[in-house]
C-alpha cells in the first residue's frame, strides 16, 4: 500500500515537468509580453529592455523554464507585471475556487447520486423519464445560459440572492454558482450512477443478499450502491481539477475571483508567471485527486487491492 | 480487508491536508468600514501596474490617482481647460525656462507639499531604473538623455538636470527644447508629487497610496477592492462632496451592470455594448453619454511599400469614402461614437483646435467617389484590404466586419475588405512594434492631456512614441516644431491646424468616430459627470 503510493508520487514527477514545460513553451509562444503594458503606443525601447531584464524576458527559453522550476521549488513563484506576488494572488483566489468547487462537489454527490439511485431503482417508470429528460436539457444547455438566467431570475427579477459575488466568498453566497457549475457535472452523475445500479442490480451478489433477508436499505447502501460507485468517483475524481481550473465562465457571470478569473487575465495580458504558476498548482490538483480516486476504489471495492 | 483500511486512512489523511490549506488564509479582509451613509461604490478593474503616478497609463489606475493626488495644474472636469491646482504661478519668458511657485498644501499623512516633493518624483518617474512606462512625459526636461538613454545603456546620472529647487516654496524647470504649452501638459497624473514616504518605504506605500487629493485610501485589497474616505481636512476647493468611494473590481462589466440594476452598485462607469439597446429603458435619464477625448483611426504601414506609392493617398482616401460611419455609429454603437470629421476631439473645443467639418469630403460617404478614388490610386495594394484589430477587448469584431461590409458595398467586391483578428492586445501591439502589419489597423488614441499636440505629435511627428504606421513628414514635423516653439496660444493652435491638414491632405490615417464616455448610476446618487478622460468626477457626485 505505501509502496504503491510511493510509487505513484514518483510517476508524478515526470508528468509534473512535462506539463509545465509544455505551459510555459506554449504561454512564451504567445510572443513579447511587454508590448502590451504601454496601451496604445510603443514602450520607449530603454524601458522595455529593463522590462525585460527584469522578468529575465531576455534570456534563452530553457534557461528561463530552469530558473522558473528552480525558485517555484523554493516557493517563489515570481511576480505579476502589476507587481504582486503571484504566490499573493494564490493566496487569494484558491481559498474561493475550492470553496466554489466544494459546493458544486456536493451538489454533484448528494442530487446526482440520490437521482441516480431512485431513477436507477425505477428504471422505465415515468420518475425515471421524467429526470432523464431533465439531465438531457441540463447537458445540452450551455453554463453561461443557465448561469445568466439564474443570476438575471434570482438576483434582479426576484431579488433572493445578490447577483454578484462579494469578495469575501463565504458558503451561502457560493450556492446559486456552485449549483450552475455543477449542473451538467451533476447530469453526468445521475445518468452515471442510474446506469451502475440498473446494471448491478441484476448480479448475483445482490440476489443473494435479498434472498438472505436483509431489508431493502441495506441491500441498496451496503451493496448495490458501494459496488455501483466506482465509475461515479472515477468521474467526480477528475471532475475536481477541471471545476477548479475551469470556472472560468461561472467566475466571470458571477464576479468571483478565483483561479479561472486569474487565468484568464493572465492569459490576456500575457503574464507568464501567472498562468504558469496557477497551472502549476492545477496540475499538481489533478494529480493528487486522481490519486485519491484510485485509492478510493479499493475503500469501495475490497477486491482492489494495491500491493 | 487489512488493504482497505489503510487505503481509507491514508485518502483521508490527504484530504484533510489538502482542506487545511485551503481554508487557511481565505477570510484576511472582512466587509469595508462602517461609514455606509454617504459612501458610494462604484465598478473597478484590476490596475495592470502597480499605482505610482508615472508608472499608470491606464484608466483603472487613473482613476485612482484623479482621487488621491492633486498635480500642478487640473484639467476642468467639463470644459477641460487646465487650471492651477497646486501651481500658484508657472511663468516663462522664452517657453523653455520655467519658474514654478506652489500653494502651501500638505500631503494626507500630514507632510507639507514643497518643491522637493515634486522635483523628487520627478526625477523618480525619468529615472531609467525605476521602470516607470510613463518615463517619456520627462522627455522635453534637460537632462533626460542622462537619466534615461534611449539606446538602454547605463544611465550617467540620477536626476533631471533640468531642475531646480529655488526654496521650499519654488523650483525652475529647463527644458531641451521650446515648448509653450508644456504647463498645460501638467495636468497629467504623472506630474503628481510624491511624499517622503514613497521613497522611504516603497513597498508600504504602495499598498496604501498616501497622496495629496480629496480622498485618502482607507484600505485596499489588491485585485478586489479599494475603499476611499473623504480626507476631512483636504486643503483644496474641491472637497469631496460625498463620504468616500468603495471601488470593486469586476470580472465582467456585464456583471457590475447587472449589480447597478439590483441595486448592489452605485455607479458604472463602462455599460456594456451589449446593454446598449437596453439602457434608456433600464435607467432613464441615470445614463450619461458624454464626449470624451478618445479617437478611433485606421492606420497604415507606411513601412510596406505597396502603401507608400505616390498614389496612395488616393487609395486611403477612397478607403475613407467607402465607410458609412454614421450608419455604424448609429447601428452597432448605439450613438455612443460620433462619426469624426477631423483628428482631435470635440473636448478641445473650437479654441483648442477642434474644428467640425475640417476632414471635409474626404470623410464624407459617398461609394461612387470611393471606387473612382481606388481606381486612379492604382487599385487595393494585393487586391484586398486586411484590417488587423485585437479580439479580446472592446467590440472591434462588430465594427471592423461592419467596415468591411461597408467597403465591399461601395465597391461591389464581396472580397475587398476582411477583417483580421489577433487574439490578443499584447500580441497585436507586439506585431505593431515589429512592423509586421501589411494593411490598415485598428489604432485607438486615448488623450493624456486636452491639447490638440495631444492629438497630432504622439501619433504622426516622425518617429514618434504612437507612430505605429511610421508615417513621416518634413511639412508636418517643421509646423509642429514651429507650433512647440511659438508662446501665444492662439497661434500655436493655429499652427498645429496647419500640421493636422497635412495629415489630412495625405490622408495619413483614417479617422472613424470620436467615442463616448458613457455611465450609468443608481437612484441614490445625483451630480454625476464624466470628465473630458470619461472617468466619473468622484468628488462631486452627492449621495441620497
Amino acid at each position: 500500500m505505501g509502496r504503491y503510493v510511493v510509487r505513484r508520487l514518483l510517476q508524478m514527477i515526470p508528468v509534473f515537468i512535462g506539463a509545465t514545460l509544455l505551459i510555459f513553451l506554449m504561454v512564451n509562444v504567445m510572443g513579447d509580453p511587454i508590448a502590451g503594458l504601454c496601451g496604445d503606443r510603443q514602450c520607449d525601447p530603454a524601458t522595455a529592455a529593463q522590462l525585460e531584464k527584469e522578468f529575465g524576458l531576455d534570456k534563452p527559453v530553457w534557461q528561463q523554464y530552469l530558473t522558473y522550476m528552480g525558485n517555484v521549488f523554493t516557493g517563489d513563484f515570481g511576480t505579476a507585471f502589476n507587481g504582486q506576488e503571484v504566490t499573493e494572488l494564490m493566496a487569494s483566489a484558491f481559498p474561493v475556487t475550492i470553496r466554489l468547487t466544494i459546493v458544486a462537489i456536493l451538489f454533484e454527490i448528494v442530487i446526482g447520486i440520490t437521482l441516480g439511485v431512485i431513477t436507477g431503482l425505477r428504471r422505465g417508470r415515468p420518475v425515471d423519464t421524467g429526470v432523464l429528460l431533465i439531465t438531457l436539457v441540463v447537458i445540452s444547455v450551455p453554463t453561461f445560459v443557465t448561469g445568466l438566467l439564474l443570476q438575471l431570475l434570482l438576483g434582479v427579477e426576484w431579488g433572493w440572492i445578490k447577483p454578484s459575488v462579494s469578495t469575501d466568498a463565504t458558503f451561502g453566497e457560493l450556492i446559486v454558482p456552485g449549483l450552475v457549475l455543477a449542473s451538467v457535472s451533476l447530469a453526468y452523475v445521475t445518468r452515471l450512477t442510474r446506469t451502475s445500479i440498473a446494471e448491478n442490480r441484476r448480479s448475483d451478489y445482490v440476489r443473494t443478499a435479498v434472498a438472505k433477508g436483509l431489508p431493502r436499505r441495506r441491500v441498496i447502501t451496503k451493496h448495490l450502491l458501494r459496488n455501483s460507485l466506482i465509475p461515479v468517483v472515477t468521474f467526480i475524481g477528475t471532475d475536481i481539477g477541471a471545476l477548479m481550473g475551469g470556472a472560468i465562465v461561472t467566475e466571470r457571470i458571477f464576479n468571483i475571483h478565483g483561479v479561472g478569473y486569474q487565468l484568464y487575465q493572465g492569459i490576456l495580458r500575457q503574464n507568464t508567471q501567472t498562468v504558469v504558476g496557477f497551472v502549476t498548482v492545477l496540475v499538481l490538483v489533478f494529480l493528487v485527486a486522481n490519486l485519491l480516486v484510485d485509492l478510493l476504489y479499493a475503500v469501495l471495492d475490497p477486491r482492489i487491492r494495491y500491493a | 480487508m487489512r488493504g482497505a483500511t489503510h487505503a481509507k486512512w491514508t485518502a483521508c489523511a490527504v484530504a484533510v491536508a489538502l482542506a487545511a490549506t485551503a481554508c487557511g488564509g481565505g477570510d484576511d479582509d472582512g466587509g469595508s468600514g462602517g461609514d455606509t451613509s454617504a459612501v458610494l461604490s462604484a465598478s473597478w478593474g484590476d490596475p495592470q501596474n502597480p499605482l505610482e503616478p508615472a508608472n499608470t497609463n491606464e484608466v483603472q489606475g487613473g482613476k485612482v490617482l484623479d482621487m488621491v493626488f492633486r498635480g500642478l495644474k487640473r484639467y476642468n472636469p467639463e470644459t477641460g481647460a487646465a487650471e492651477d491646482m497646486l501651481a500658484e504661478s508657472i511663468e516663462t519668458s522664452d517657453s523653455q525656462n520655467f519658474t514654478i511657485k506652489i500653494k502651501d498644501w500638505t500631503f494626507s499623512n500630514g507632510e507639507k507639499v514643497t518643491a522637493d516633493s515634486f522635483v523628487n518624483a520627478w526625477n523618480y518617474g525619468a529615472s531609467l531604473k525605476n521602470n516607470q512606462k510613463n518615463a517619456y512625459f520627462f522627455s522635453y526636461i534637460e537632462g533626460y538623455d542622462q537619466v534615461h538613454p534611449e539606446d538602454g545603456s547605463k544611465q550617467t546620472a540620477d536626476t533631471l538636470s533640468g531642475l531646480k529647487v529655488v526654496d521650499e516654496k519654488t523650483f525652475t524647470v529647463k527644458l531641451n527644447q521650446k515648448f509653450s504649452t508644456f504647463p498645460e501638459t501638467l495636468g497629467y497624473s504623472a506630474y503628481a508629487p510624491l511624499p517622503q514616504e514613497f521613497f522611504d518605504d516603497h513597498s508600504a506605500w504602495l499598498s496604501k497610496p498616501v497622496g495629496n487629493g480629496p480622498y485618502t485610501i482607507q484600505s485596499y485589497a489588491k485585485g478586489s477592492q479599494m475603499s476611499l474616505r473623504a480626507w476631512e481636512d483636504y486643503p483644496g476647493e474641491d472637497k469631496a462632496q460625498n463620504g468616500g468611494v468603495d471601488l470593486k473590481v469586476y470580472t465582467d462589466n456585464n456583471t457590475a451592470y447587472t449589480d447597478l440594476l439590483a441595486g448592489n452598485l452605485d455607479l458604472v462607469d463602462d455599460v456594456p455594448a451589449s446593454q446598449l439597446a437596453n439602457v434608456q429603458a433600464d435607467l432613464g435619464d441615470r445614463y450619461l453619454n458624454t464626449p470624451a477625448g478618445i479617437i478611433q483611426t485606421l492606420a497604415f504601414p507606411y513601412y510596406d511599400e505597396k502603401w507608400d506609392q505616390p498614389d496612395s493617398d488616393k487609395v486611403r482616401t477612397g478607403l475613407s469614402r467607402a465607410i458609412d460611419r454614421k450608419q455604424i455609429t448609429e447601428t452597432i454603437f448605439q450613438k455612443t461614437r460620433t462619426p469624426a470629421t477631423d483628428w482631435t476631439s470635440p473636448v478641445l473645443g473650437e479654441e483648442g483646435g477642434f474644428e467640425e467639418g475640417f476632414c471635409g469630403d474626404a470623410c464624407e460617404y459617398d461609394p461612387d467617389e470611393a471606387k473612382k478614388l481606388i481606381e486612379e490610386g492604382g487599385g487595393l495594394p494585393g487586391g484586398q484590404v486586411k484590417i488587423t484589430y485585437n479580439a479580446d477587448t472592446g467590440s472591434h469584431k462588430d465594427w471592423v466586419d461592419a467596415v468591411c461590409n461597408s467597403i465591399n458595398n461601395a465597391l461591389d467586391n464581396e472580397k475587398a475588405c476582411v477583417g483580421n483578428p489577433v487574439g490578443t492586445f499584447a500580441d497585436f501591439r507586439n506585431q505593431i512594434t515589429d512592423l509586421k502589419m501589411s494593411g490598415p489597423f485598428r489604432a485607438g488614441w486615448q488623450m493624456d492631456y486636452p491639447l490638440i499636440q495631444n492629438f497630432l505629435q504622439p501619433l504622426y511627428y516622425t518617429n514618434a512614441s504612437s507612430n505605429d504606421g511610421k508615417w513621416s513628414n518634413k511639412e508636418f514635423d517643421d509646423l509642429v516644431d514651429q507650433a512647440n516653439a511659438e508662446a501665444d496660444t492662439a497661434k500655436a493652435v493655429d499652427l498645429f491646424k496647419q500640421a493636422e491638414a497635412v495629415v489630412r491632405d495625405n490622408m495619413a490615417a483614417i479617422p472613424l468616430w470620436y467615442q463616448n464616455g458613457s455611465a450609468g448610476y443608481s437612484e441614490r446618487l445625483s451630480n454625476v459627470k464624466l470628465n473630458p478622460f470619461s472617468v466619473p468626477v468622484y468628488n462631486e457626485i452627492k449621495v441620497g
